[in-house]
C-alpha cells in the first residue's frame, strides 16, 4: 500500500494533478501512513519533475503550479510533522528573505525569482520592492533566513546591495548568512567587490547558484 | 477558434493562367524531345503528334488538360509503423533532406559518402520530428553504380519507418526497387499503399533522357507515385528571367504528367522542381539565392492552382560549411515553402547548391522547419485565447508563470526548441563550454547515433531485403 502510494503520488505529481495529490495526501494521512512516507512520495514527485526539467522534457509553469500544490499538500502534513521531519523537506527548511532594494520599483524579476525558489522547494520571505536596508536585515533577524536576496534594477539603486551587505556585517550576522543578488546591472564582478555569496543573472540561474552555495542536497 | 493562415503569393491568378496557356502552347507547337522509343510509341498510340526521326513529341492542349485533370489531388504515403503517414494535399507542408548529394560533410572535411554514412544519415532522420520523410540522401560510393541506386532504398527501407521519396539511375532500377517495397508491404499492392515517391527530373531545356523517361513510365505502370523534378537555370538552360523559367518550368513538368497519366491513367504525380539562378560570376547554380527561392514558390503556386500535390527545393544552402550563410539561406527557403503551402519541401541538410549533405545541418535544419511549421499555424484566437479575464484578474505587477492558462497553453503556442537553438543565459553557456550552433549540432548527433534505435522489421522481412541485396552484389 504504502509503496503504490507513492507512485501514485509521484505520477499525480508529474501529470500536474492537484486534486489527486491532495487527495492522496488526505488519505494516506487518514490511513495513518507514517508521515516520512508520505513527505518521500511527495518529494520524490518534485525531484522527478526537476529531473525531466533539466532533460528539458519539462517546463517552468510545469515545475511552478506542481511546486505550488505539493506546498499545500504539505501544509496538510504540517500540524503532524515533528521538528526532525520538519527538517527531511530539504530546501523546504531554508529560509529565503528577499527583496527589490531601496529606490527601486522593479520587481517583475524579484517575482520571477520568487516564484522559481518557492517552486524549487525553499520557504521564501517576500518584502516587496522598495525596501530599505534596515528592514531587510531586521527581517533576517527576525526569521532565522539562511539567505537573503537583492535585486536592483537601476544602477542608482545598485549601492543599496552593498549597504546591506554592509549593514548585516555591522550587526553580527553576516556569517550566518549567504547573500545572491541579481537584477539587470549586477555582475558576477560586481557581487565579488560588494562581498556578495553569488550572483544570478536570471530566474532559473538562481534556484541553480543557491543550491550551489548552500551545498547541494 | 478563429486563425489566420500566414500565406505567401507570388503570381496573381491572372499571371498564372497566362504562365500555363505560354505553357500549352509551347508544348503544342514546340514540344519536348524524348530520347525513348518506347516512350514516343506509346504516346504515339495516344494522340501526340511525334516525329520520329527527331524524337519530337508535340502534345494537343486538350490532351494535356485531360492528363492534368486525371491526376490524383491528393497522395497519401505510408509509414511502415503507421506513425508517420502523410497526406500531401492543400496546404501540409512536409520536409524531407535534400536527395542523393554527391559528397558528405563531417568533421570539417567534404569527402565521397560510403553506405555506413548513409545508414547514420537515414538513422538520425528518422529521429527528427520535423522531418516527415526519408530521402535516399547520399550517393554511397561503395557499392557498384549498376546497383546503387536500389541498394540506397535498401539501406533506407532498413533504418526507417518513414516514407521515402527516392529515384533510379538504372533503365531497370524502377523493377528492382519495386520488389523491396513489395516485401515492405508483406506482398502488398504497390498500387495502393504507397510508401516510396520516385524522382524523375526532365533535362532542360524540354528534354527528356532515355532512363529517366523509361523510370517515368515504369513507375507509373506500376502506379508508383512520381514527383516531376524540372530545373531550368535562369540565364542557362532556361531564360534569365524568373517568369520565363516558370513557363519553361511548367511546360516540362506538363510533359512529364502527360507521359505518367498515358501511361497509367491516374498515376500519382507531385508537382515539383529543382529550378535555380544561374550565377552570372561564377558559373555556379545558388540554391540560396533569393530568386531561386522565389522561382521554387511560384512553381509550386503554378502546381496549386492545377490542383496537384507540390514539391519545391528548399532549405539549402550554398555555403560549403556550417555557418552564418548556411543557417540564413535555409531559413529563408523553409520560412518562405511553408508560407507557400508546397506540401514536400526538400532540402533540409543539403551544403554546396546540392552537393553536400550533413547530419549536422540537418538537426539544425529541423529546428527551423519547426519555426516554420509553427509559423504557419498562425494566431489562435478566442475568448479564452484573447486572455482579458485573465490581463483583469491578475492586475498589475505579478506575473502568469503560475496560471492555469499558462499551463494549457504554453505548448501550443510556443514552439520549444532542442538544444541546437541556444537560449541559455550567458553564464550557463559559458559554463557548458561556450559551444556555437555547430559544435552543439555534433554533440546532437552523437546523442541521436548513441541512443536512437529505429523500429526493427519483422526478421522475415529482414532476411528477404538481405537476400535482394546478396544477389545484385553476385549478378
Amino acid at each position: 500500500m504504502e509503496d503504490d502510494l507513492q507512485q501514485r503520488m509521484v505520477k499525480a505529481i508529474l501529470e500536474i494533478d492537484e486534486e489527486e495529490t491532495i487527495r492522496l495526501t488526505g488519505k494516506a494521512l487518514k490511513e495513518k501512513i507514517p508521515l516520512e512516507k508520505i513527505i518521500d512520495g511527495l518529494s520524490e514527485g518534485l525531484k522527478q519533475m526537476g529531473n525531466l526539467f533539466e532533460k528539458g522534457e519539462k517546463f517552468i509553469p510545469e515545475l511552478v503550479i506542481a511546486a505550488e500544490f505539493v506546498d499545500k499538500a504539505f501544509k496538510i502534513l504540517e500540524p503532524h510533522l515533528s521538528p526532525e521531519e520538519e527538517k527531511a523537506r530539504g530546501w523546504r527548511s531554508v529560509k529565503v528573505v528577499i527583496a527589490t532594494v531601496e529606490g527601486d520599483i522593479h520587481d517583475l524579476g524579484k517575482n520571477l525569482v520568487v516564484t522559481m525558489l518557492s517552486a524549487a522547494g525553499f520557504r521564501v520571505i517576500d518584502l516587496g520592492k522598495d525596501v530599505d536596508a534596515k528592514t531587510i536585515v531586521s527581517k533576517v533577524k527576525e526569521t532565522n533566513a539562511q539567505v537573503v536576496g537583492l535585486s536592483a534594477l537601476l544602477t542608482t539603486t545598485m549601492s543599496h546591495q552593498e549597504e546591506v551587505i554592509k549593514l548585516l556585517i555591522e550587526e553580527g550576522i553576516r556569517e550566518k548568512v549567504k547573500v545572491m543578488i541579481g537584477g539587470a546591472p549586477a555582475t558576477q564582478s560586481w557581487a565579488e567587490r560588494i562581498g556578495a555569496d553569488a550572483y544570478a543573472e536570471n530566474a532559473m540561474e538562481a534556484v541553480r547558484k543557491l543550491k550551489e552555495i548552500l551545498g547541494e542536497g | 477558434m478563429n486563425v489566420k493562415r500566414p500565406t505567401l503569393s507570388l503570381l496573381e491568378e491572372d499571371t498564372i493562367k497566362d504562365i500555363y496557356d505560354a505553357a500549352l502552347r509551347i508544348l503544342e507547337s514546340t514540344g519536348v524531345e524524348i530520347d525513348n522509343g518506347k516512350v514516343l510509341e506509346l504516346l504515339h498510340q495516344n494522340g501526340v503528334i511525334i516525329d520520329f526521326d527527331k524524337k519530337r513529341a508535340k502534345f494537343p492542349q486538350d490532351l494535356v488538360k485531360k492528363c492534368v485533370k486525371s491526376t490524383p489531388s491528393e497522395v497519401k504515403l505510408y509509414s511502415r509503423d503507421g506513425k508517420h503517414d502523410l497526406l500531401l494535399k492543400d496546404n501540409n507542408v512536409y520536409f524531407d533532406p535534400g536527395s542523393t548529394a554527391i559528397n558528405i560533410l563531417e568533421e570539417g572535411i567534404i569527402r565521397k559518402p560510403l553506405s555506413e554514412d548513409l545508414v547514420k544519415f537515414v538513422r538520425v532522420a528518422d529521429y527528427l520530428n520535423y522531418i516527415h520523410v526519408q530521402s535516399t540522401a547520399l550517393v554511397i560510393t561503395d557499392v557498384p553504380a549498376r546497383f546503387v541506386d536500389r541498394y540506397r532504398l535498401y539501406i533506407v527501407l532498413k533504418n526507417s519507418t518513414k516514407p521515402v521519396i527516392t529515384g533510379a539511375f538504372t533503365k531497370d532500377g524502377v523493377h528492382e526497387m519495386k520488389k523491396l517495397l513489395e516485401i515492405l508491404l508483406d506482398k502488398g499492392d504497390v498500387t495502393k499503399k504507397h510508401m516510396a515517391v520516385f524522382d524523375c527530373c526532365p533535362t532542360p531545356p524540354l528534354e527528356w533522357s532515355e532512363i529517366t523517361s523509361q523510370n517515368l513510365i515504369d513507375c507509373a505502370r506500376y502506379g508508383i507515385p512520381v514527383e516531376l523534378v524540372s530545373m531550368p537555370l535562369a540565364g542557362a538552360t532556361g531564360p534569365v528571367t524568373l517568369a520565363g523559367s516558370i513557363v519553361q518550368h511548367t511546360a516540362e513538368t506538363l510533359s512529364g504528367i502527360v507521359i505518367a497519366q498515358l501511361a497509367n491513367r491516374g498515376t500519382p504525380c507531385i508537382y515539383g522542381g529543382s529550378p535555380a539562378i544561374f550565377d552570372m560570376h561564377q558559373g555556379t547554380t545558388p540554391m540560396g539565392a533569393i530568386e531561386t527561392m522565389m522561382i521554387g514558390c511560384a512553381h509550386a503556386q503554378v502546381g496549386k492552382f492545377l490542383g496537384l500535390p507540390t514539391h519545391a527545393y528548399l532549405g539549402l544552402s550554398d555555403s560549403k560549411t556550417i555557418d552564418s550563410q548556411s543557417g540564413f539561406e535555409s531559413a529563408l527557403g523553409i520560412v518562405l515553402g511553408a508560407l507557400t503551402g508546397i506540401n514536400v519541401i526538400s532540402g533540409p541538410g543539403m551544403l554546396g547548391f546540392e552537393s553536400c549533405q550533413s547530419m549536422e545541418k540537418l538537426v539544425i535544419d529541423n529546428e527551423l522547419c519547426g519555426m516554420a511549421l509553427r509559423m504557419i499555424r498562425g494566431i489562435q484566437v478566442s475568448e479564452e485565447l484573447l486572455a482579458e479575464k485573465l490581463i483583469r484578474d491578475l492586475g498589475p505587477g505579478g506575473h502568469f508563470l503560475n496560471s492555469r492558462h499558462t499551463l494549457k497553453w504554453f505548448r501550443e503556442e510556443q514552439f520549444l526548441p532542442s538544444i541546437i537553438i541556444d537560449r541559455l543565459t550567458t553564464s550557463l553557456w559559458q559554463e557548458k563550454g561556450s559551444k556555437n550552433s555547430y559544435q552543439r549540432a555534433k554533440d546532437e548527433v552523437k546523442r541521436i547515433l548513441f541512443e536512437h534505435k529505429p523500429e526493427d522489421l519483422p526478421p522475415d522481412m529482414e532476411r528477404e531485403l538481405d537476400s535482394m541485396a546478396e544477389k545484385w552484389k553476385k549478378d
